[in-house]
């Protein structure tokens, strides 16, 4: 075990594959020069050279459709995108192509390309930087996604994407890069499509991925000072989504509360939500509970940025509903239940 | 071979395109004409005529509500042909939807071709894709997009993969006049000047994307022009001339695999027929143009080409004829009464293994009563 930043079990992960393999390489904007946007390539280039590490043109559409065309060849491109903001400018490429030249091939063609980067807001970066665009890419048929959490889901799960043969978005938290957090040492992987019970409890069960599951740990931390114990599930996988760990969860607790960092209407927590319904209806106490980002682009102010974000307070008056329990005190934050 | 302050080489961009065959299909006096063997040079001729024999056959079935979908390359076969006939085999293809004589060229037969029409359980992509969306992995040849445009970065990607692979293969790729006004040729365009991808970006410039004319799509003089801006050659060449475009393919292969980089051509042609069956281009031009381009057949030059060189007769083109027509016939009977893919393969592909939540919906799929088609084939 290492204590490693999550920005390090990235780059341990891509290092540690391409010493692997040779067909794997890295491409985007600053991936080799600048050591990355947010560093994460940090040494690569001097390791594998710039025949392995590419340094690209600024056109998303352009190095997305590139990598797309390498792993034709049966190169494993890992392609960095400064942003999943930016992603947006290359959605033909992803949605139209990587996600469905398997499929429209017959089956001919394979796509084992990674499309990594960081998402989610990161503090005052306003509109066009702050978005958390899984519920998109999870809706689409022949792409997997991928959102960890700690260092260790991090570095397990990147060397898992980069081994499959499908198209993985995998997004990062902006804010997790700097955390820190154990490391198993070598080739250890985590599986795509697995579940991990974050912090394990008997009262109510809180569903989250992220930067959203630190904060919903935090959340369980104050509410056990309350005596109310929480179990806190980390899908890790988006899609294929690992229901059954949740289900299990649920039918312990009997309660839920989903946890996103993104728009409510049509997310990824309204797909979770519908499923727990259905295969744990009977185990139900009661209405499953949601706490997101409201249906607003991000503001910029930092104090209006925290008012639409979730934060420990509404996850805790969440838990709370589920429970039945009176909400906090009125000279505490004020609370909005999001519908 | 671009040396630094050198200007960039742009043929034919000003003045008419680079043409090596006369219409009467004799050698332009002072041209370099490419050396095409006489058994190459009459196998081009019979994949120029089989091309335009399935074309008519298959808008004949459309139109009977046989086919849900086509779309034509009358007028514009050339293309297909000069822009095959310089790969090996090792090289790849990303055409576009109008390049069917490239598949023929590398082998795809025409019980492929018919049967991907179809999407019956012998289409080559099981069903999956809109008829013209041709694959063909073992040929070298990359899946069809419908949104245009699209396959340029990726065949820039494939050229660069082919080079850090450390292999001399290069790769060419086919879009229209109306692609160049995305984004995607933009950026692939860069991205292949910047890294000397070993690519050959084919433009073919057949005058029409749908309704819209080429003089609404740029304000360029021409298509080659835009090459210069991204530091390769571009060159204008006639797209009816299948020798022309022979001999500037055979330029832009070379210099490609000796690691100079991507060339732009751009095939001036025309589409004489409509963007496909869905279209009527009578609503939108004047038809006197697309008879005027029927004085410029590209296959009717090459069949005085041949004849020039004694090599064509009637009796040989109806024996060519004949042997298409007859092969045609028998592999869309074939394919009228094959059956259609079988259900449980729905959910085969989508990724390389069935993920749980795809298992858990194609059992529930597989315990429904089947639904009865509408009609045996389309």
């Amino acid at each position: 075990m290492a204590r490693l930043s999550y920005r390090e079990a990235l780059n341990q992960a891509m290092c540690e594959e391409m010493e692997r393999d040779d067909s794997i390489f890295l491409m985007g904007e600053e991936v080799g020069h600048y050591q990355g946007a947010y560093k994460v390539s940090q040494g690569m280039l001097q390791k594998f050279g710039e025949k392995r590490v590419i340094d690209t043109p600024i056109a998303e559409c352009g190095f997305v459709g590139v990598g797309i065309g390498a792993a034709m060849t049966g190169l494993r491109p890992i392609i960095e995108l400064m942003t999943w903001n930016f992603s947006l400018v290359a959605i033909d490429q992803i949605v139209n192509n990587a996600a469905k030249i398997r499929l429209m091939s017959g089956g001919q063609f394979k796509m084992p390309v990674v499309f990594r980067g960081p998402g989610g807001a990161a503090g005052q970066l306003g509109a066009q930087h702050s978005q958390a665009l899984e519920y998109m890419y999870a809706n689409v048929p022949g792409l997997k996604v991928v959102m960890p959490s700690t260092p260790a889901d991090a570095k397990g799960l990147l060397k898992m994407a980069i081994r499959d043969d499908d198209p993985v978005i995998f997004i990062e938290g902006e804010r997790l890069y700097g955390v820190q957090g154990e490391v198993p040492d070598g080739d250890v992987v985590v599986p795509l499509g697995k579940a991990d019970v974050k912090r394990e409890g008997t009262d109510c069960t809180i569903v989250s991925w992220s930067k959203m599951l630190t904060v919903a740990l935090e959340a369980a931390e104050v509410l056990a000072k309350e005596n109310i114990s929480v179990e806190v599930v980390d899908p890790r996988t988006i899609k294929p989504l690992d229901g059954e760990t949740i289900y299990q969860s649920v039918r312990k607790t009997n309660r839920c509360v989903v946890v996103e960092e993104g728009h409510g209407f049509s997310n990824v927590g309204a797909e979770i939500v519908a499923r727990v319904q259905r295969n744990c209806f009977d185990d139900l106490d009661a209405p499953i509970e949601r706490v997101h980002r409201m249906e607003i682009p991000m503001p910029y102010a930092a104090n209006l940025e925290a008012m639409i974000t979730p934060d420990v307070p509404r996850i805790i008056a969440a838990v709370k509903r589920v429970m039945y329990l009176p909400e906090s005190k009125p000279e505490s934050k004020p609370q909005s239940k999001v519908e | 071979m671009l040396a630094k302050g050198q200007p960039v080489p742009i043929a034919g961009t000003d003045d008419e395109p680079f043409s090596i065959l006369a219409d009467d299909g004799t050698i332009r006096p002072g041209t370099d004409a490419p050396e095409i063997p006489d058994e190459q040079a009459l196998k081009l001729y019979r994949g120029m005529l089989q091309v335009r024999l399935v074309d008519d056959r298959m808008m004949k079935l459309q139109r009977q509500g046989r086919l849900g979908f086509y779309m034509l390359s009358m007028g514009e076969e050339a293309t297909h042909f000069g822009g095959a006939y310089p790969l090996r085999m090792s090289d790849w293809c990303f055409p576009s939807y109008r390049e069917p004589g490239v598949f023929f060229w590398r082998g795809y037969s025409i019980k492929d071709y018919v049967n991907q029409l179809h999407g019956n359980i012998e289409d080559p992509v099981k069903g999956r894709q809109m008829p013209v969306h041709h694959s063909a992995n073992w040929l070298n040849m990359v899946s069809i997009s419908s949104p245009v445009g699209t396959q340029i970065p990726q065949a820039v990607g494939l050229a660069m993969g082919a080079k850090i692979s450390k292999k001399d293969d290069v790769s060419l790729v086919y879009f229209g006049e109306g692609a160049t006004s995305t984004g995607q040729f933009h950026v692939a365009m860069n991205f292949a000047g910047v890294f000397k991808a070993p690519c050959i970006l084919f433009c073919r410039n057949n005058g029409w994307a749908i309704s819209t004319p080429g003089n609404k799509q740029t304000a360029s003089k021409s298509i080659a022009i835009k090459a210069l801006a991204y530091g390769m050659p571009g060159i204008r060449v006639d797209g009816n001339d299948l020798l022309a475009i022979i001999a500037v393919m055979q330029d832009a292969v070379a210099r490609a695999r000796a690691g100079e980089g991507p060339t732009l051509i751009e095939a001036v042609t025309y589409r004489r027929g409509g963007h496909s069956s869905s279209d009527d281009p009578s609503a939108y031009r004047d038809p006197s143009e697309p008879k005027e381009w029927e004085a410029k057949d590209p296959l009717e030059r090459w069949r005085r080409h041949l004849e020039s060189r004694k090599l064509w007769t009637q009796e040989l083109h109806d024996k060519y004829s004949q042997e298409i027509t007859e092969e045609l016939m028998a592999c869309v009977k074939a394919a009228g009464e094959l059956g259609n893919p079988a259900p449980e393969t729905l959910f085969d592909d989508v990724f390389a293994e069935l993920p749980p939540h795809l298992e858990e919906q194609k059992a529930e799929m597989m315990s429904r009563p089947r639904p009865k088609p509408a009609h045996g084939g389309h």
